[in-house]
């Protein structure tokens, strides 16, 4: 229990996505000037990424890595880590497709709330990140979900809270050219300096 | 003639006028992951131009023949086919600086400057025209990317390309490294200040201001007197 909770804590704060491996810089910069807009698409990237990680870590064990599942019990020898990157893409993007029709189908006021982040978590790169972050470390089924949970509760932290430091500052004078998106460079930043004071952390 | 410009135009202008990162808020994770060392920086510079060029080519050549329901998925197999091809080769010919890429090289697929590109222009546009589009936005990027490695490998270690430039206190010589470039938040201040320094020269790139106050909560008189 303890070294899961270890992988999560990681995953949130220590490796954080968005402020310590810069991962979905673009929506991270692009859907932030509104808390009410962050916290939704927040929790699509929960979602999305709690469900793709561990998909494409039991894709990857049976089909793809050497010496994965399916291929052993038929005793070949092949070695399919290469094609990768088409796979677990196009696992996302199917993923995605997926959720956005059942949520239209059972829960279409989550579904509205929802409907317009999930195209867009697609390209998000912090999605595919966290799949090639698992693939690169090997981890196993269940470290891959909590990874997965993790990762994405980190990103959304970072995006709220840049969210709301946004809705502040647009009260505040600032020189003409540095406006809009230099400033929010800047203020992620001091955010991610921030952050990386909690490296070295672990339970 | 004019077909020649605006090709000219086309490969040009996003360097410094549209670039993909100061302007359009695209492809900037890697922007900021993988600048603290030129080697790096360049690696990804070239393999980024050349995975956008050449899908902005291709999609641009069976763009007629994409049906547009299932468009995202077909432009993401195209694109994700190129990105292998670039990480296997990479792996092959400069094995060491693709490790220190690690996963940056994959996250090309979902780079959006490939994805907004493709989107955007090659859907539309005879593959010339997109081919060199691709082109040009590769080589903003790569701009963007060079000038921020440069400032963050001199300032931070003394070293450009690994050749020495600022003799560092540990080699014997004077230069105190600066620690900060080498961590990678620095480079989000090495953007916000490069962004702030292309609007000063370009005033209509600026942003409109969100807030603006209104007259009625202002003075009617300067407290400071005339």
């Amino acid at each position: 229990m303890e070294y899961y909770l270890n992988i999560f804590v990681k995953a949130v704060f220590v490796e954080n996505m968005a402020l310590a491996f810069f991962l979905g810089m673009c929506t991270f910069l692009a859907v932030s000037k509104k808390v009410e807009t962050a916290i939704g698409l927040g929790i699509a990237v929960i979602v999305v990424q709690t469900i793709t990680v561990p998909v494409n870590n039991l894709i990857n064990g049976f089909f793809l890595k050497e010496g994965a599942a399916l291929w052993q019990i038929l005793g070949v020898d092949i070695d399919l880590s290469f094609i990768g990157l088409v796979v677990y893409i196009g696992v996302i993007a199917a993923i995605v497709q997926i959720l956005e029709m059942v949520l239209d189908k059972f829960f279409p006021p989550l579904y509205n709330a929802l409907g317009i982040f999930l195209p867009l978590i697609t390209v998000n790169c912090a999605i595919l990140g966290g799949t090639l972050l698992m693939v690169e470390r090997d981890l196993n089924f269940p470290e891959s979900v909590v990874f997965g949970l993790g990762s994405g509760f980190g990103w959304s932290l970072a995006l709220v809270a840049i969210a709301g430091i946004r809705e502040k500052l647009k009260y505040a004078d600032i020189p003409k050219g540095l406006e809009g998106l230099g400033i929010t460079f800047i203020i992620s930043g001091l955010m991610a300096l921030g952050f990386s004071s909690f490296s070295g952390i672990s339970l | 003639m004019a077909e020649k410009k605006s090709l000219k135009a086309t490969l040009l202008d996003p360097i410094l006028a549209n670039n993909p990162i100061g302007l359009q808020i695209l492809g900037i994770c890697s922007a900021l992951a993988v600048t603290s060392k030129m080697e790096t920086a360049a690696l990804m510079s070239v393999s980024l131009t050349a995975v956008v060029a050449c899908s902005n080519l291709f999609i641009s050549m069976i763009r007629n023949v994409i049906p547009s329901s299932i468009r995202i998925i077909v432009q993401m197999v195209i694109i994700a086919s190129l990105v292998i091809i670039v990480d296997q080769l990479l792996r092959a010919f400069f094995p060491d600086v693709a490790k220190q890429l690690a996963v940056f090289v994959g996250l090309i697929i979902t780079n959006c400057i490939v994805m907004g590109r493709a989107e955007a222009v090659a859907m539309k546009t005879p593959p010339l025209p997109s081919f060199i589009d691709g082109l040009g936005n590769g080589l903003g990027y790569s701009a963007m990317l060079l000038m921020v490695a440069t400032i963050r490998e001199v300032f931070g270690s003394g070293t450009w390309f690994g050749m020495t430039v600022l003799q560092t206190q540990a080699d014997g010589g004077w230069y105190i490294p600066n620690g900060l470039m080498l961590l990678p938040p620095s480079s989000f201040f090495i953007i916000g200040l490069l962004i702030w320094a292309i609007r000063a020269y370009q005033p209509e790139q600026e942003e409109a201001p969100s807030f603006v106050e209104a007259d009625s909560a202002k003075p009617l008189y300067s407290t400071h007197g005339h």
